[in-house]
């Protein structure tokens, strides 16, 4: 580590430039100015030495003195970071608070990690073991809910001559090598710098997220990437916060990139007394939150998905399944372009910087699945779920557009849909997943042998929906033939009882993969029921008259326990009207 | 505002360009410092230093650099940043975009001064918004519901009744809400017409004494405007969280304030961002918007009620697209309702209450409030599909289900949105609500319970 200094010579908005420094090295912190505001060094040229500034540069003085100590600006992984709020370069938001109440004051400081709190270490390894990187070495029951793996750090390796037991706190050791190396609780991680691992593996499973119409229609893998574009309103951040709260993930880490403050404070409130469907326990367990609203420094907000990242990747280095949830890329996206704009580079489409896919390819390119480093061949995986909030709701702008060519699924939200209340409001049509074809045997072994197929079948029933819709517009419906008007009424079934899920139903906001495969499999028991009754004769308002649609519209009503059972009967019932429907 | 007297002085301006000027050898001067712009005659305006190069500063001149020449003017830093003087003494008190007394009644004796920056809240520090807040209009009680602590803009188009509107919510809710109710006016780039409207109407609400208005006229200077709503909000924040009031904010026009922030970028000869209005739009509206909300164990609130104009009535426009993107909500004004005479045009189905569930329900508004307001939103939207319908296929081709809708969406316009000039309890419009859904058919509407 080398410390150099120099003098401000500029201020403009985010960035500072400063003169007189010896050998700068880029992307590493500076602190900057009488009050030590912390900075990043992102552009270097002749003499003129260009820093990002994460907090407020309002009152910094040309001449004031700026420091370099060559570290790359960082985050503090260990023990204590779940249930802890970060802002977008890690600082402790609860202690922030504690000391400087409701706001955030220009140049506070404090650890990202409470370095005295003491944990209660229990090792796995023994004096004279031969450790590799990425080798546990011992744990920590970090909260109820999860353990935490204390792992040889990347690049350190050797025979253990001392290991401790019982309370230990962040400023010691946990266990000396030979030659005096020594691994303590926390460990720094350059945010910009992807961790290692020992290989990546193909996505083979689901990431669950309790959402009908993801689960079944548009599947996300584990160690996947899933875009959620839509215009304001529309519903991405409830998507992120549903699936925070539902998915089967053993972490989650929720980046609140350039949005509101209110959001997170339901966040806040809400999480501690939520139930993660998994353990039964508080869902703040396996959270961590990194939180940079649109009205903190835009500096913080670009290093804010870094920061999640990297944390995401450290628990999925322990052999968990990570879920990482920005929202909103396209805030990330505007930070550096803002922040590009004072560099007066030449910009790139909508103002962007050229390198604004680069960026964006290295960012989503850090999900997946893993096997980790170490001796055991545990597997991990980091499954990345982004907001794009593209302007005008235009998806054919630089942010959505380059997000696509990374994503495996796309989940489009539609204004339309929303208008109505239609939630999810996810425009199938405009959607996709690449994960499918990767998840069929999944489906077929751990759902139900036809899953597959009956997702085909809604496909088309949702593909011919659209078409008669369209058809209507242009004859009315009474124009419609008998069999199409059923197809039609079915369709509209399969929107109302499997599509809509509401977020704020108790029982219906989160969905077992066997309460989803009941509800479309009823639908289609209707349909064919319906359809023979048809055939035999039966007026279509008889059919359509008859309360069995409503019960199935009712279904999501059902909790998730003993569902199939619950749609067995259901099915039988409806066979039962049916054979009692009369002819005309 | 106030500005400190002063001690260094710079005649060294090299340029000026549009409200900009650039002054060499300026040394010292800190980041949105605070100036006196003295010109050959005298007189002094106020500028603020944008950004710093070298020895050079770049300042920028509330009142406009027309009459400025760079021989005899001079620049004097006053090692300020922007605050303001606030005092409870502000109430019932009219004052011009940059906090100056024009009502003829003397400066207020301030208590403290404030940076009208503000600092960010704290995320970890938020109160969670839930408290409902009545404002007697059925299309926000019943469909969008308003809690403290929430920003919630209204859309409109030139020539909507949005300042009626606006006004007619802060006189409602001024009853329902208790004795510690506050309303703060930021006006930017109003006619005088207007300017004297909002101060009859507050006067006959008898909401004077409990308001306190910034008004920056057509006339005024336009770079002021970027003060106006600062100013405002901090003596909001001061208010809310020094004395416990809940402060409603209302910010006029909103449009106004972004053009002087697109003429500001232009004459920076900044990349611009879309339809020319600078990149970090985004990020300049949230440092105003944000600033509504809840502080933990503190007992006021924010609430805040941006007004916009939609050039072109178009949503899409960054303008409405970026504050949607950060309100938590938007109240969307129609045209068409307008022309049908339906007063409030609330546009209901582009509207949007994001803290909406945090008011309601039982123990807030009433159980089933949700259920109820779904139903309406559904059936509304079916009803204006069939209207759709109509124009291509005619009368003939409906059912007769069609039909209950079309004459659904007809009631629903008339009556619930169209309430006039009507103040109306939540149970009134709940009630309204569930009557006006008995002539759609129970078994469509299937999200009844
Ligand atoms: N699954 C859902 N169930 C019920 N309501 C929903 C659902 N999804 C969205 N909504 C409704 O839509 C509103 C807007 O959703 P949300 O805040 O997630 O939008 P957004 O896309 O994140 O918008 P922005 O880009 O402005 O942040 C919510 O407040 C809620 O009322
Ligand atoms: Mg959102």
């Amino acid at each position: 580590m080398k410390e150099t200094r120099g003098k401000i010579y500029g201020v403009a908005g985010p960035t500072v430039l400063v003169k007189g420094m010896a050998g700068p090295v880029m992307n590493t912190v500076c602190l900057v100015g009488k009050q030590g505001l912390l900075g990043e060094i992102i552009r270097i040229k002749g003499e003129l030495v260009t820093l990002q500034v994460y907090e407020d540069t309002s009152g910094i003085s040309v001449g004031e003195e700026v420091i370099s100590y060559g570290i790359p600006l960082s985050v503090t992984l260990g023990p204590g970071l779940l249930t802890g709020i970060f802002d977008g370069i890690q600082r402790p938001l609860e202690k922030i608070r504690q000391a400087a109440g409701g706001f955030i004051t220009r140049g506070i400081k404090f650890e990202a990690l409470d370095i005295d709190r003491l944990w209660e270490f229990t090792p796995l390894k023994k004096k004279g073991d031969f450790v590799e990187p990425g080798d546990i070495i011992g744990t920590v029951q970090e909260t109820e809910r999860i353990v935490h793996k204390i792992m040889v750090p990347p690049g350190q390796s050797g025979t253990i001559t001392e290991i401790k037991t019982g309370k230990v706190s962040g400023a010691e050791y946990v266990c000396m090598l030979e030659k005096g190396k020594f691994i303590g609780l926390f460990q720094e991680w350059p945010v910009r710098k992807p961790r290692p691992f020992a290989a990546k593996l193909p996505p083979s499973t689901p990431f669950i997220t309790g959402q009908r119409v993801f689960d079944t229609l548009l599947p996300v893998a584990e160690g996947g990437t899933a875009i959620v574009p839509g215009g304001f309103g529309t519903g991405k951040t409830v998507v992120e916060q549903s699936i925070a709260k539902f998915s089967r993930s053993d972490i989650v880490v929720y980046v609140g990139c350039g949005e509101r403050g209110n959001e997170m404070s339901e966040i806040l409130s809400d999480f501690p007394a939520l139930k993660d469907p998994t353990s039964g326990l508080p869902l703040s367990l396996r959270t961590v939150i990194v939180v940079n609203t649109s009205n903190m420094p835009v500096a913080a907000r670009e290093a804010s998905i870094f920061t999640g990242i990297t944390i995401a990747e450290y628990f999925r280095d322990m052999g968990y399944s990570v879920a990482m949830l920005a929202d909103s890329i396209s805030r990330w996206a505007e930070a550096l372009r803002e922040i590009s704009s004072r560099l007066e580079e030449m910009p790139g489409e909508e103002g962007f910087p050229p390198y604004l896919a680069t960026q964006l390819g290295i960012f989503y390119e850090r999900s997946g699945k893993v096997r980790c480093l170490g001796t055991d061949n545990r597997t991990g995986s980091v499954t990345v779920i982004s907001a794009v909030s593209p302007p005008g709701g235009d998806f054919s702008e630089p942010v959505t557009q380059a997000s696509l060519r990374f994503a495996g699924s796309l989940w489009a939200l539609d204004p339309d849909l929303a208008y109505r209340r239609h939630f999810p409001a996810v425009n199938w049509l405009a959607s996709f997943s690449l994960y499918q074809a990767e998840l069929n045997d999944w489906f077929v072994s751990e759902v139900a042998e036809d899953m597959v197929k009956l997702r085909g079948r809604l496909y088309s029933l949702l593909r011919r929906q659209t078409e008669l819709r369209d058809i209507i517009q242009i004859i009315g419906v009474e124009a419609l033939q008998e069999a199409d008007r059923l197809t039609l009424e079915v369709a509209n079934l399969a929107t109302e009882a499997f599509l809509k899920q509401s977020a704020f139903s108790e029982v219906d906001a989160f969905n077992t993969y066997e309460k989803q495969y009941g509800i479309l499999k009823s639908i289609f028991t209707f349909m064919e029921s319906a359809e023979a009754a048809l055939k035999r004769g039966v007026y279509i308002e008889t059919i359509l008259e008859n309360p069995i649609r409503g019960r199935i519209t009712r279904m999501k009503e059902f909790p998730n326990e003993g569902f199939s059972k619950k749609a067995e009967e259901m099915m039988r019932d409806i066979e039962n009207e049916f054979t009692m429907l009369e002819e005309k | 505002m106030t500005i400190d007297l002063i001690k260094r002085e710079y005649r060294t301006i090299s340029s000026i360009s549009g409200p900009l000027i650039f002054v060499e050898k300026l040394s010292g001067g800190s980041l949105g410092e605070m100036c006196v712009v003295e010109l050959a005659d005298g007189e002094k305006r106020t500028g603020q230093i944008l950004q710093l190069m070298g020895t050079t500063a770049i300042v920028q001149v509330l009142q406009g650099t027309s009459g400025i020449d760079s021989d005899a003017s001079s620049v004097l830093p006053t090692g300020e940043t922007a605050r303001i003087g606030v005092s409870k003494e502000l109430f019932g008190r009219v004052l011009n975009g940059f906090g100056e007394p024009i009502d003829g009644l003397p400066p207020i004796i301030p208590d403290e001064y404030l940076d009208i920056n503000g600092l960010p809240m704290n995320p970890a520090a938020r109160e969670k918004p839930d408290f409902f807040v009545q404002t007697g209009i059925s299309a926000i009680d019943g469909l969008n519901t308003l809690v403290r602590g929430q920003k919630l803009p209204i859309f409109s188009g030139a020539g909507l009744p949005a300042k009626e509107l606006a006004l007619q919510i802060v006189r409602q809710a001024k009853v329902s809400e208790a004795a510690d109710f506050a309303v703060i006016l930021g006006a930017m780039g109003i006619t005088s017409r207007e300017g004297f409207f909002f101060r009859k109407s507050l006067q006959e609400a008898g909401a004077l004494e409990r308001t306190i208005a910034f008004i920056n006229e057509v006339s005024d200077p336009t770079i002021e405007r970027l003060f106006t709503p600062r100013i405002a909000l901090t003596v909001a924040e001061y208010l809310a969280f020094e004395h416990g009031y809940h402060v409603m904010v209302v910010l006029t026009d909103m449009t106004s304030y972004c053009e002087s922030l697109r003429e500001i970028g232009s004459a920076r000869e900044e990349i611009p961002g879309r339809r020319s209005y600078p990149g970090y739009m985004y990020t300049d509206l949230a440092t105003l918007y944000e600033r509504a909300g809840r502080l933990k164990g503190k007992k006021g609130s924010v609430t805040l009620m941006p007004i916009l104009t939609m050039p072109d009535d178009d949503i899409t426009h960054p303008i409405p697209d970026l504050t949607g993107y950060i309100t938590e909500g938007q109240i969307v004004l129609s045209r068409a309702l307008h022309r049908k005479g339906i007063y409030p045009p609330v546009d209901v189905l582009p509207c949007l209450s994001r803290l909406m569930g945090l008011g309601i329900g039982e123990g807030k508004t009433r159980d089933g409030h949700r259920t109820i307001s779904d139903q309406l939103y559904s059936a509304y939207a079916r009803g204006m599909d069939v209207r759709r319908l109509v124009t291509i296929v005619g009368e003939e081709g409906l059912s007769d289900l069609d039909r209950k809708y079309l004459a659904f969406a007809d009631e629903f316009e008339r009556k619930f949105v169209g309430q006039g000039e009507a103040d109306r309890s939540i149970d009134e419009t709940l009630d309204l609500g569930l009557e006006l859904l008995k002539s759609v058919p129970e078994r469509e509407a299937v999200r009844r319970k």
